[in-house]
């Protein structure tokens, strides 16, 4: 498998503070990557370097094609962010938030991914009309992951999906994340506080700590090693 | 009864016009988040373009009108990207300091171009009256409703139904999700600022017959449309065009009624209404109340 997301050496700072002090990872095409750590870690600073909503230097390639500029490109280059705190339109009825993710397709078939996505998560077609900032805390961050979807994208990243959620609504999400990568071999990086949800989807993971690699393996790797458990993952 | 029919017919005229350039105030409000108080002074450039045109270039009205409102979108855009977008970032006293600076600027600069002299400018509409059951209405004041309506519904299909009007509401409320799904927003704030420029033109012709065009035209004017737009609620499309006809009506039925305030105190009415507004409903009539978190 080659790597559909590379991040080498990768440095990333807000003023003068340095979040990122040289990150390498790999997110294989196809796979899903979790990204662990305590806070402040520089998790959420991983992905905002991927989007291009953080000032970063070092080398981020998707596809093997340098990523560049700001979170227009990354867009428009295939790569979905949905941030932390669900990050939907408030504003905006729930259709119109659907329409935004596919802002940057061509598409006649607009319709069509809507009822799509309606299948996943179905009071999506009872209420499209209702504003978004009006639903729960989960359907927001249903939302907000059907939104990302609905750019087809390549890789999708998710910050913390099961941030104030009940238990129930974040096995959800992560059982269509799952189902997504299993049937449509979607690639998938997600950051998570969460270490066990997290370990339970992904294939690889990346444990950071102040802005760093600390440890990286295979999921069960890392679950199984108690003594990473214990001092890295907090169960 | 007919002179009451008469007054809310002309009012409905002139309120449609106030409605149109509170609503390009709403949309720069959205957009930018400040009072463009250079609102007036474009649609009074405009409006001498339009003038130039059909004096000058012997072009005829509605061609003229065209071109002008084309002219005044790459107007309103430009002047976003060359002063507007440069302070954006900061704090919003600078946008509202350069708008004044807009203001003065454009006065000037048409004062410099075309003088200061008073011009008559033709109505594209016939003069004359006809009658609807005693009432004598104005062509004049049919022909302003119905393209202040004209006006109001496009831009609301606009926005409604096109993939670039919700990228440039999306823009508007949230730029920094609307730049994650790849909209980009200076670009998108931009077109916000060119239609408002447009709405602003509208209301500079209509206004131009029955006032002469001079620098100062739209002075007054743009009182009436920040009354409007404070009236209806300043982020409010709805409330800006209620606002407008409220106001026009309003003011017309006071004025012909109320014998002290006859057309004199027109102006001084309209900023007791903004007073008013901002004192009992500083939200306006359509506006979500502003809940400050803390």
């Amino acid at each position: 498998m080659s790597a559909l997301l590379e991040l080498n050496d990768v440095e990333a700072r807000y003023g003068p503070v340095l979040a990122l002090r040289g990150v390498s990872l790999a997110v294989p095409e196809g796979a899903v990557v979790a990204v662990l750590g305590a806070n402040g870690a520089g998790k959420t600073t991983t992905l905002r370097s991927v989007s291009g909503t953080v000032k970063r230097s070092g080398e981020i390639l998707l596809d093997g094609k340098p990523v560049r500029g700001g979170p227009e490109a990354s867009a428009k280059a295939g790569i979905a962010h949905v941030p932390e705190g669900r990050g939907t339109f408030t504003e905006l009825s729930v259709v119109e938030n659907l329409r935004l993710g596919a802002y940057t397709r061509r598409t006649r078939s607009l319709k069509a991914d809507i009822e799509q996505m309606a299948k996943y998560f179905p009071w999506i077609s009872e209420r499209g009309e209702q504003r978004a900032g009006t639903l729960s805390g989960g359907e927001q961050q249903m939302l907000a992951l059907a939104r990302a979807l609905m750019g087809r994208p390549r890789l999708l990243m998710l910050d913390e999906p099961s941030l104030g959620l009940a238990p129930l609504i974040v096995k959800e999400i992560f059982r269509i994340v799952r189902e997504l990568n299993e049937k449509q071999g979607l690639t998938v990086l997600v950051v998570e506080q969460d270490a066990r949800i997290a370990l339970n989807a992904a294939s690889t993971a990346y444990v950071l700590e102040v802005g760093k690699v600390a440890v990286s393996g295979s999921s069960a790797e890392l679950r199984n090693d108690e003594a990473i458990r214990r001092s890295y993952l907090g169960y | 009864m007919a002179q009451f029919f008469q007054q809310v017919v002309s009012g409905i005229a002139s309120g449609g016009i106030y409605g149109l350039l509170a609503l390009a105030l709403v949309l720069i409000h959205r957009a930018t988040g400040v009072v463009n108080f250079a609102q007036g002074e474009m649609a009074m450039f405009a409006t001498y373009i339009a003038w130039t045109l059909t004096t000058n270039h012997g072009v005829s009205y509605w061609p003229a009108f065209a071109i002008t409102l084309l002219a005044s979108f790459a107007g309103g855009f430009g002047i976003h990207q060359a002063v507007i977008r440069p302070v954006e970032r900061g704090s919003q006293i600078r946008v509202v300091i350069v708008t004044i600076g807009l203001l003065l600027m454009l006065n000037g600069l048409a004062t410099w171009i075309w003088t200061g002299e008073v011009r008559a400018v033709q109505s594209p509409f016939p003069g004359g009256t006809f009658e609807i059951g005693g009432v004598a209405i104005a062509y004049a004041d049919v022909g302003t409703i119905a393209v202040c309506f004209a006006a109001v519904i496009v831009m609301w299909a606009f926005f409604q139904f096109t993939k670039v009007g919700l990228a440039l509401r999306a823009a508007a409320v949230n730029p920094n999700e609307a730049r994650l799904v790849g909209v980009r927003v200076p670009l998108m704030l931009g077109l916000g600022w060119g239609l408002a420029a447009v709405l602003g033109a509208i209301a500079g012709m209509l206004t131009a017959p029955s006032v002469f065009l001079d620098p100062n035209m739209m002075q007054s004017v743009l009182i009436y449309a920040f009354a409007a737009a404070v009236l209806g609620g300043i982020d409010s499309p709805i409330g800006a065009v209620v606002g407008g006809l409220i106001l026009g009506v309003g003011l017309n039925l006071i004025g012909t009624y109320v014998d002290f305030i006859g057309s004199d105190l027109r102006l001084p009415a309209a900023l007791l209404v903004i007073l008013i507004v901002l004192l009992v409903r500083p939200a306006g009539l359509f506006g979500k109340p502003e809940v400050k978190k803390v």
